[in-house]
């Protein structure tokens, strides 16, 4: 075969020319893929930061929002909402999740886990409207109003599959080495879960919430019907409550310019604690990192 | 349940039981939402039957209701979507896993993942006064008139602006990131051994990938982009931002057009007949139907992909 392949070479000059040419060709169309691919992020950043950076300022963070045509004013309430709003999500989220994360990391090839596993794939792709009316069925349509407590359900919801997956890849890097050890010291299955396995994990465990925050906090489409907005200051669960991507796109849809300038304001403001919180994620990766190799 | 409960202490037991218990919340929640909104659109359902999903009319004052319009909407918004960013993220994907120089690669692979990151209501703000004009007086008439796209049904009509077109570019951008992510990692997993015996045996760099990686990796880079829509199908904010919401169908992706998960953010709080919260739960409902049957299809090509990555 070798020798065929060596007696026919010289008649096929032309089509191995063709043949580096095509490839020299695909190998820069993907080059010319990577830089079209980042174009957008680049434009969104760069029209993020020119529009919002002129109304951002003391008052932004400060001030209540203003009626249009009165120059000033920010989003307080906003600001102040998503925070709670993110606070009552890890609180439903995170312990469901870590816990469903032990419980994956520990029956690893069960019925019951396999099925957990797959069913938290497809919660995970759960559209976000969906979980919006889900919650208003359940926690706006029984009550008679809109809360903040309604809104942080349908977020904290969406953040348990994330937390689960993270939680469970993070303890299965623990070295079994250590939970033999606690075993064999005596200590009960239990308290070698939560006090050497989980705790090993923890820093892990931390990214994977951080991660799971980051997606939510800029998340519009449930709070539309739960939390629903509100344009005054109210920090109370159980009433409506303001949220920066309400506000954001409540002011981009209105015909006003200074709203308009509000809403780069606030997305910048939300693209900032998002990236934020990013970083806080990969500090606390490298924290780990950093651990393992001392 | 003795399975359950084998542990040797009490705190053993209530350990087990706790973390099951969590563990099944997840398949409940599930199930807890599905009853929920099944049980809330089904007056609509069961008043409309199959007209539901086949009538275009969409007429809360006169207390009738078809989806098809939106259902339509989301299909093509999601379709133009794909069509647009799979063949870039592919491209991203292999130059990320095989020909970028290291000093590229983790920052491409960075801003790409960013993208992800963009809330939605961001992508929306963005799409309104900057995508919109862009393709309002640039592409939309290049498209149109210097390519004669014109002539075909796609691409008529005047150039307004909010339309199926605007919605779609924003989804492409907003679904490349998963399946740039999916398909970089599945092309990572064919071994080393593939693209070594490609190159010994004379291909080209770009036959390597074509007929020695691709193949290798094709269900993994299918289950990607089924992901990608999965995302673009329930994606709300940014296409109800640029779609323009208007329920019609038309063929030319110039006109505007509404989707389901638009149709559910506009009319959810204006709703007043129980009638009209009916059908937008119903509409809801099929959502939910249709991305689960996607996201699953999905996680089963990329689980198929992982396995034999391992074996």
């Amino acid at each position: 075969m070798t020798t065929v392949t060596l007696q026919r070479r010289p008649l096929r000059r032309a089509t191995r020319r063709r043949r580096g040419i095509t490839s020299g060709v695909m190998v820069a169309l993907t080059y010319a893929a990577a830089m079209v691919a980042t174009l957008p992020l680049v434009l969104i950043l760069f029209h993020v930061v020119k529009l919002g950076i002129g109304a951002l300022s003391i008052d932004f963070f400060t001030k209540m929002p203003k009626p249009v045509g009165e120059v000033g004013g920010g989003l307080a309430n906003g600001i102040v909402g998503t925070l709670e709003l993110i606070a009552i999500a890890a609180l439903v989220g995170l312990p469901v999740g870590i816990g469903a994360g032990l419980y994956l990391a520990e029956k690893k090839t069960t019925l019951l886990a396999n099925s957990v596993r797959f069913l938290s794939d497809v919660l995970n792709g759960l559209p976000s409207i969906v979980m919006g009316i889900f919650a208003w069925q359940l926690l706006v349509k029984p009550i008679g109003h809109f809360s903040a407590l309604a809104g942080g359900v349908a977020l904290g919801a969406m953040m348990i599959p994330l937390v689960t997956r993270t939680t469970e890849e993070m303890i299965r890097v623990v070295p079994g080495s250590l939970r033999e050890a606690a075993l064999a010291l005596g200590y009960p299955r239990w308290r070698t879960s939560l006090s050497v396995v989980l705790r090993t994990a923890m820093p892990g465990i931390v990214t994977g919430a951080l991660v799971a925050v980051a997606r939510i906090a800029g998340e519009t489409a449930p709070l539309l019907f739960t939390a629903f907005g509100n344009q005054f200051w109210s920090t109370s669960p159980m009433q409506p409550i303001a949220a920066l991507p309400l506000q954001i796109f409540t002011y981009a849809i209105s015909p006003y310019d200074d709203w308009h300038a509000l809403a780069w304001a606030g997305a910048l403001v939300l693209i900032l604690l998002v990236l934020l919180i990013s970083i806080a994620a990969r500090a606390a990766t490298r924290a780990r990192y950093g651990a393992a190799a001392d | 349940m003795t399975a359950l409960l084998q542990g040797r202490g009490l705190g053993d037991r209530l350990y087990t039981f706790g973390t099951t218990g969590f563990a099944l919340a997840i398949p409940i929640l599930l199930a807890f939402i599905a009853y929920e909104i099944g049980k809330a659109a089904w007056p609509a359902l069961h008043t409309f039957g199959w007209h539901f999903l086949t009538s275009s009319e969409w007429d809360p004052v006169n207390g009738h209701f078809g989806a098809a319009p939106a259902i339509f909407g989301t299909l093509v918004s999601s379709f133009v979507a794909l069509l647009i960013a799979t063949p870039l993220a592919l491209g991203v994907a292999i130059f990320l896993s095989e020909f970028a120089p290291a000093w590229l690669r983790t920052p491409v692979a960075f801003l790409v993942d960013l993208l992800a990151a963009i809330p939605s209501v961001v992508y929306g703000l963005w799409g309104i006064f900057f995508l919109i004009p862009l393709l309002r007086d640039h592409t939309m008439p290049f498209l149109r008139d210097t390519l004669h796209l014109g002539a075909t049904p796609f691409f008529t009509g005047p150039a307004y602006g909010p339309s199926m077109l605007a919605a779609g570019v924003i989804l492409a951008i907003m679904a490349l990131p998963y399946i740039s992510a999916v398909s970089r990692e599945v092309l990572r997993a064919v071994p080393r051994s593939q693209r070594e015996a490609a190159l010994a045996l004379g291909a080209t760099r770009w036959e390597t990938i074509r007929d020695a990686v691709i193949p290798n990796a094709r269900s993994g880079i299918i289950g990607g982009i089924i992901l990608g829509l999965g995302r673009a199908l329930g994606e709300t904010m940014a296409v109800t931002m640029v779609i323009g919401n208007r329920p019609e169908i038309s063929a030319s992706l110039y006109a505007p057009g509404y989707t389901m998960a638009s149709l559910i953010a506009n009319e959810f709080s204006e709703a007043t007949t129980d009638l009209h919260l009916s059908a937008l739960m119903a509409v809801g409902a099929v959502l939910f139907a249709i991305t689960i049957i996607v996201n699953a299809i999905a996680r089963w090509l990329v689980w198929r992909v992982a396995r034999q990555g391992v074996a």
